[in-house]
C-alpha cells in the first residue's frame, strides 16, 4: 500500500523541521511556502514518519490513501 | 429520539475532502452504521490545492495526490457517479445510473466545480483549460511539460495567480488578464492587489489589468491559437487557463426543497440544513464549499467558504451533529483561515479580509515583500493577512476572535510607522472582477447599502 502525506496548510507556519528530517519529500519554496510530495516514496517512509513527530504545529497527516474498489 | 441517532444509514454525498473527512470522523464518534460515499468524480478522494502548484511545476504527477485516511471509514465508496437529485420524502439520493440509495441521513458535500468559459464553442478549443479536477490538472501539466510559447491565464484570483507563477517558474511566457484593478483585489483588498501586481511584474508576468477578453480565437484545426482583449489588442497563446472562480454544485438539488442556490446550501452553525421555507431539517447536514453558515464574529451573516481548513472543520462538525441530538451538538465556529504560495511567497490569511473597511500594515513593509496586514471594521479587527510572516497569524486570530480593537494596540518589536496609519481598505464590488473572492459574505458588504434611497421633488 503506497503511503500518502498530505500537510495542514493552514497550521504550518514554516519551521521547515520536516525539510530537515526528510529533504527527499518536504521543500521549501521561498522562505516560508512549504511543497511537498504527496505519494511518499517507500525508501523515505521512515523519515517523513520523524518529520511528521517532530512537526511543531503537528500539521503532517501520513496514512494510507482511500482504495475504492467501487461496486 | 439520541439512540436513533446511532443507528440507520448514513450516505455522504461528495467524494473530496470534506466527505473524507466527515466519514472518518463519523467512525471516530462510534457511528457503526452503514456510510455510503457517492462522487461523480472516478477516483478516490484527493487534495487539490498541490494540483496548481507541485503538479503543475512538474515535481508530483496528477494522479499522485491521493488524500491519506486519517482511519479507514469503513464506507461503500460509489465513485463515478453523480447525484442527480434527492427524495426528501422517500429518502433517498438518485443517481445517474439509475439506482437510488436510501439514507437516515445525508451529508451533502458536492462543493465546487471551475466557472468555465462563457462562450461554449470557444471554451472547447484544444488548449483552453480549467483548472480544479485531477483530468484538468493532469492535461494542463502535460500541455506546459510541452513547452507552449505562451499562455494566456484569464482571471487573476488566487488560483489564476499560482498558474502564473508555476509558468514563470518553468520559463514560460504567460500573460495574464483581470477585468477588476489588481490581481487578489477580490479576497485581499487595494494595497495587497498592488503588492501582488508588483510580484507579478518582478517574476516577469505580462499582466493586464482593467481589460476583459472579448473572444478566444481558434484556428481551423480548432487548436486555441490566441485572444483578443477589450483594448484593442490581442495575445497570441497555445494554451489557455480560465480562472473565473468556482460554481457550486447544486443543480441536483433543483427539486429537493432544499435552500439551494448559485450561493451554496444554506445551513445552521450546526451545519443542518435549511429547506426553501427557512426551516431547518434535521436529517440533512452541509459541510465545505458548497455550505453557506452564519457566522457570529461577521454579523451572523451567511459565510461561503472555499477554504481546504474549512472543508475539514465543518466536516467533524457535521459528523459530531449527525449523531448528537440537541444540546450535544456542536456549532461550526471556526474562525476563516486559508493560504496561497505564488512566487515564492507564502500568503496566508486569517478572518474575512472583505469584511472591513480600513486596514494597516501592523508588521514588516511592503517594500520587504514581508508584512502583516490588519484589517478593521468600525473599530474592531475583523482579519489579517501575512505575507512571509505566517508565525505571527495565531497572534492575530486571537484577536479577531476576542474583537480587539482596530488599529491593534502596539506590541510588536517590529512595528512599523505605517501601523499607526489605517487607510482604506478597498475591497471592490465582486461582479466587476474576473475572480469573485474565495470568502464570500453572501448577505451584503458591510461598506455598501443595499438601497438608495432619492428624494423626489
Amino acid at each position: 500500500m503506497r503511503m500518502q502525506i498530505v500537510v495542514d496548510l493552514t497550521r504550518c507556519q514554516g519551521y521547515a523541521q520536516c525539510v530537515f528530517l526528510a529533504p527527499g519529500v518536504f521543500r521549501l519554496h521561498g522562505d516560508e511556502a512549504l511543497l511537498y510530495t504527496p505519494a511518499v516514496p517507500g525508501d523515505q517512509v521512515e523519515r517523513v514518519r520523524q518529520a511528521a513527530a517532530a512537526c511543531p504545529v503537528q500539521a503532517i497527516l501520513l496514512g494510507e490513501g482511500v482504495s475504492a474498489g467501487g461496486r | 429520539m439520541a439512540g436513533d441517532l446511532w443507528d440507520g444509514r448514513i450516505v455522504v454525498v461528495g467524494a473530496s475532502l470534506a466527505g473524507l473527512r466527515a466519514a472518518e470522523a463519523l467512525r471516530e464518534e462510534g457511528f457503526t452504521g452503514p456510510v455510503t460515499v457517492i462522487g461523480d468524480e472516478p477516483h478516490p478522494p484527493y487534495d487539490r490545492p498541490p494540483l496548481s502548484k507541485q503538479v503543475l511545476l512538474g515535481q508530483a504527477a496528477a494522479d499522485t495526490t491521493g488524500l491519506p485516511m486519517r482511519r479507514d471509514p469503513d464506507a461503500e465508496w460509489r465513485l463515478g457517479v453523480p447525484a442527480t437529485g434527492l427524495d426528501p420524502m422517500g429518502k433517498r439520493v438518485l443517481l445517474a445510473d439509475g439506482d437510488a440509495v436510501p439514507f437516515d441521513r445525508l451529508l451533502i458535500t458536492t462543493g465546487t466545480r471551475a466557472r468555465p468559459w462563457p462562450q461554449r464553442e470557444e471554451a472547447a478549443l484544444d488548449g483552453v483549460f480549467t483548472l480544479r479536477t485531477l483530468d484538468d490538472a493532469g492535461g494542463l501539466a502535460e500541455r506546459l511539460a510541452a513547452g507552449p510559447r505562451r499562455v494566456l491565464v484569464i482571471g487573476g484570483g488566487f488560483t489564476g495567480s499560482e498558474i502564473a507563477s508555476a509558468c514563470r517558474e518553468r520559463g514560460l511566457e504567460v500573460t495574464v488578464a483581470e477585468r477588476g484593478p489588481g490581481p487578489l483585489v477580490g479576497a485581499l483588498g487595494g494595497t495587497l492587489s498592488k503588492l501582488a501586481a508588483a510580484m507579478h511584474r518582478a517574476h516577469g508576468v505580462d499582466l493586464r489589468c482593467g481589460v476583459t477578453v472579448t473572444a478566444l480565437r481558434g484556428d481551423d484545426g480548432g487548436r486555441f491559437t490566441g485572444a483578443d482583449l477589450s483594448d484593442g489588442s490581442r495575445v497570441d497563446a497555445d494554451v489557455c487557463v480560465v480562472a473565473l472562480g468556482a460554481v457550486r454544485n447544486v443543480e441536483w438539488l433543483a427539486d429537493s426543497g432544499l435552500a439551494a442556490g448559485p450561493r451554496g446550501i444554506a445551513c445552521d452553525a450546526g451545519c443542518r440544513a435549511f429547506d426553501m421555507y427557512g426551516i431547518v431539517t434535521d436529517d440533512v447536514f452541509v459541510a465545505g464549499d458548497v455550505s453557506r453558515f452564519p457566522h457570529p464574529l461577521f454579523e451572523y451573516q451567511m459565510l461561503s467558504l472555499e477554504h481546504w481548513g474549512n472543508a475539514v472543520a465543518q466536516a467533524e462538525v457535521a459528523a459530531h451533529n449527525m449523531v448528537h441530538a440537541g444540546p450535544m451538538r456542536r456549532p461550526h465556529l471556526s474562525v476563516p483561515i486559508f493560504w496561497s504560495s505564488q512566487f515564492g511567497h507564502n500568503i496566508k490569511s486569517v478572518g474575512v479580509p472583505t469584511f472591513s473597511d480600513q486596514v494597516v500594515i501592523a508588521q514588516g513593509s511592503l517594500e520587504a515583500r514581508r508584512l502583516v496586514m490588519v484589517y478593521g471594521y468600525r473599530g474592531r479587527v475583523t482579519a489579517a493577512v501575512t505575507v512571509d510572516m505566517a508565525k505571527s497569524l495565531e497572534y492575530y486570530e486571537r484577536l479577531i476572535e476576542t474583537a480587539a480593537p482596530f488599529p491593534p494596540a502596539a506590541g510588536a518589536a517590529d512595528r512599523p510607522m505605517a501601523a499607526e496609519v489605517p487607510i482604506p481598505s478597498d475591497v471592490p464590488d465582486p461582479k466587476g472582477l474576473y475572480h469573485g473572492p474565495t470568502v464570500a459574505l453572501t448577505g451584503h458588504l458591510p461598506d455598501r447599502r443595499l438601497t438608495v434611497v432619492r428624494p423626489t421633488g
